[in-house]
């Protein structure tokens, strides 16, 4: 009902101010993403919805058109229905997955819509004409940076993974780049798979095993927040600090406040969503340029800089 | 007389992996390592003595992973709402157990009325609300994660950490539960009116069982024992969110067919279910605990040692 009540008011506005001219025509714009199944994911859904919101009110001759899905079939359906029955001009898609998503969204660039793609990119190159992408490899090297500066002599860490994905390996290809030759070395990791409970888990067992813990990379603030419960539970004081990534919201609060145990943190922004609306909008209502790709850096967040990273009203 | 494997298979296993276990890490016995096997277990362990009943009667419940997201979620929802008004302390820990029991009992009284008077497949009836209690959660959590309020996790966290005599109150609960389970199975005329259900329901009802009473209770007590649990989830991360108990449903189930119960029902054996629970949480530790098996395997080593549980037990009957 309010797309619908958008339209018409667009096109109301759009017909009375432009009457001499021409009549100008609503252009509509598909935004299909993966549904809020985690923490991340919770972020995005809700930057995608706040960035929809705003730029309807600044963009009346646009009209949006937004879909979540829950594995990679729906959002393939979500996809065609859009092309053929919304007409879109413009489709913004973050793919559940490469391989099945590339040919549908193949489909909605041969159609003569543009195509910005959101964070993974496809299988095949040169469909999309703007690709938003988050820095994986680089979240990993970030991370990796700040654990050879925090522990200058080296040391023993341990490191939890996500679920095993292209995602993951690149991070964890950065990180290790990074430590290299720094003394620091990975005494163990397993797969905590973005999840509180399994990191949780895994987290109690290195305690059984090894001893001597100096730091652990979580790589994400939901593995921290168990890692954390598992540390604290032992009661074991060798473990200095806890390195998590993506920067959630609880998360980046104890790093303002002085958590020792939480001195940093790396971005991995849900938000490039909106930066990948609010580009496509651009790009579809004026002559600025916007096609190539567009990289989002992982930033390193301390307790300096934490505040600027701190979104109030994000569930994530 | 002749060992038995029927009984002895689960056992075996379960002596196996602790050699297996005792041999690659010498701190797989260690005090603190069995406590943490042993408390991570009772969620699944509570769970599956509920679900061992229902599956000797007939019945099938895939949604308990979900329902523990949802009562979990709600149990935190509840505690926060009413912080402002009680303050943080025992009688707040209090109105939360007693939330999370009744939705527990709400929930599987549900799955019963669906299955029992309603006449809908069981299959069907908790492949639904599994979808749907998913979906409550991932709603009530707008996507992210409900977290429980600071100072109430303070005081609710001893239910998970703390207990007596250096044993945690979650095993002591679940062995509470499983002892209660085994007395009700073998000695009460319920646990024999399961299994007459499970194996044969025209034969119960003629021999005057209240088929429908019986299978209704089997999915109440497993709702209140989801309740039971999630209480006993809660204070450890304080958290829930749609990532919370993602796939509980089929370890439980899978507990319970390793301990011997027969998945089509008539025969069911609740220390046969604490040890396959005690099976599956170890092979998680075991692997966590060593190296040299890369992490992409785990759930192979898992799936194999599954079957190779109840190819032991059926040995007896292959070969007649």
């Amino acid at each position: 009902m309010k797309h619908l009540t958008t339209t018409l008011l667009g096109a109301a506005l759009a017909t009375a101010t432009a009457l001499p001219a021409f009549a100008q025509e609503t252009q509509v714009i598909g935004v299909s993403i993966p549904a809020a199944t985690h923490g991340w994911a919770g972020g995005m859904n809700f930057h995608a919805q706040e960035a929809i919101d705003r730029l309807e009110e600044v963009y009346p001759e646009l009209d949006f058109v937004l879909a979540t899905a829950s594995d990679p079939s729906k959002q393939v359906n979500d996809i065609e229905d859009m092309l053929a029955t919304r007409n879109i001009s413009a489709l913004v898609v973050l793919p559940f997955e490469s391989e099945p998503l590339t040919g549908p969204v193949k489909a909605v660039a041969d159609s003569g819509a543009w195509v910005t793609v959101v964070d993974r990119g496809l299988a095949q190159e040169g469909i999309e004409d703007l690709y938003v992408a988050g820095d994986n490899s680089g979240f990993g090297r970030v991370s990796g940076e700040y654990m050879t500066g925090a522990l200058p002599d080296g040391g023993q860490i341990v490191a939890l993974r996500g679920i095993p994905t292209t995602i993951d390996n690149e991070r964890v290809e950065g990180f290790e780049q990074a430590i290299e030759g720094s003394g620091i070395e990975i005494i163990d990791m397993e797969h905590g798979n973005w999840n509180r409970d399994d990191s949780f888990t895994v987290m109690q067992d290195f305690l059984s095993k090894h001893d001597r813990i100096d730091a652990v990379w979580a790589s994400d603030d939901d593995m921290a927040v168990g890692v954390l419960a598992a540390i604290e539970a032992a009661g074991r004081d060798d473990v200095q600090f806890v390195l998590g990534g993506a920067g959630m919201k609880e998360m980046i609060a104890r790093t303002r406040d002085g958590d020792p145990m939480i001195p940093a943190n790396v971005t991995y922004p849900p938000a490039m969503i909106a930066t990948a609306i609010e580009l496509t909008a651009v790009g579809l209502t004026s002559s600025a340029p916007v096609s190539g790709t567009f990289t989002i850096g992982s930033v390193l967040v301390t307790q300096e800089n934490a505040e600027d990273y701190y979104f109030e009203d994000s569930p994530f | 007389m002749k060992p038995d494997l029927h009984v002895l298979g689960p056992i075996l296993a379960l002596v196996a992996l602790i050699l297996v276990g005792a041999a690659m890490n010498s701190n797989f016995l260690s005090a603190a390592n069995v406590t943490n096997v042993l408390s991570r277990s009772a969620f699944i362990g509570i769970i599956a003595v509920g679900m061992t009943f229902v599956i000797t009667a007939g019945g099938l419940d895939l949604s308990v992973g979900s329902m523990a997201a949802f009562i979990a979620g709600l149990m935190i929802l509840v505690m926060n709402g009413l912080l402002p008004t009680m303050g943080p302390g025992w009688p707040l820990v209090g109105v939360g157990v007693g939330a999370a029991i009744v939705a527990g009992l709400i929930a599987g009284f549900l799955n019963g009325f669906l299955v029992t008077t309603m006449r809908i497949e069981a299959f069907i009836v908790t492949l639904g609300t599994m979808g749907i209690y998913r979906s409550l959660v991932t709603w009530l959590a707008d996507g992210g994660t409900l977290s429980l309020d600071f100072g109430m996790r303070t005081v609710i966290r001893p239910i998970y950490y703390d207990g007596i005599l250096g044993i945690s109150w979650p095993i002591i609960v679940f062995a509470l539960v499983a002892v209660l389970g085994e007395i009700v199975m073998r000695r009460g005329a319920f646990g024999r009116h399961a299994a007459a259900v499970g194996s044969n329901d025209q034969v119960a009802r003629y021999s005057s069982v209240d088929v429908n009473r019986v299978r209704m209770l089997t999915y109440v007590f497993l709702g209140l024992l989801v309740g039971i649990a999630t209480i006993m989830y809660v204070p450890r991360l304080g958290s829930a969110s749609s990532s919370t108990g993602v796939l509980w449903e089929l370890e439980a189930i899978a507990a319970v067919i390793i301990g011997g119960t027969m998945l089509k029902g008539g025969f069911g054996r609740i220390w046969g279910t604490v040890i396959g629970v005690l099976i599956l949480s170890l092979i998680d530790n075991i692997l966590n605990l060593t190296d040299g098996v890369s992490p992409y395997l785990n759930g192979a080593i898992q799936g194999v040692i599954i079957i190779l549980a109840v190819i032991l037990q059926r040995e007896r009957k292959a070969g007649g």
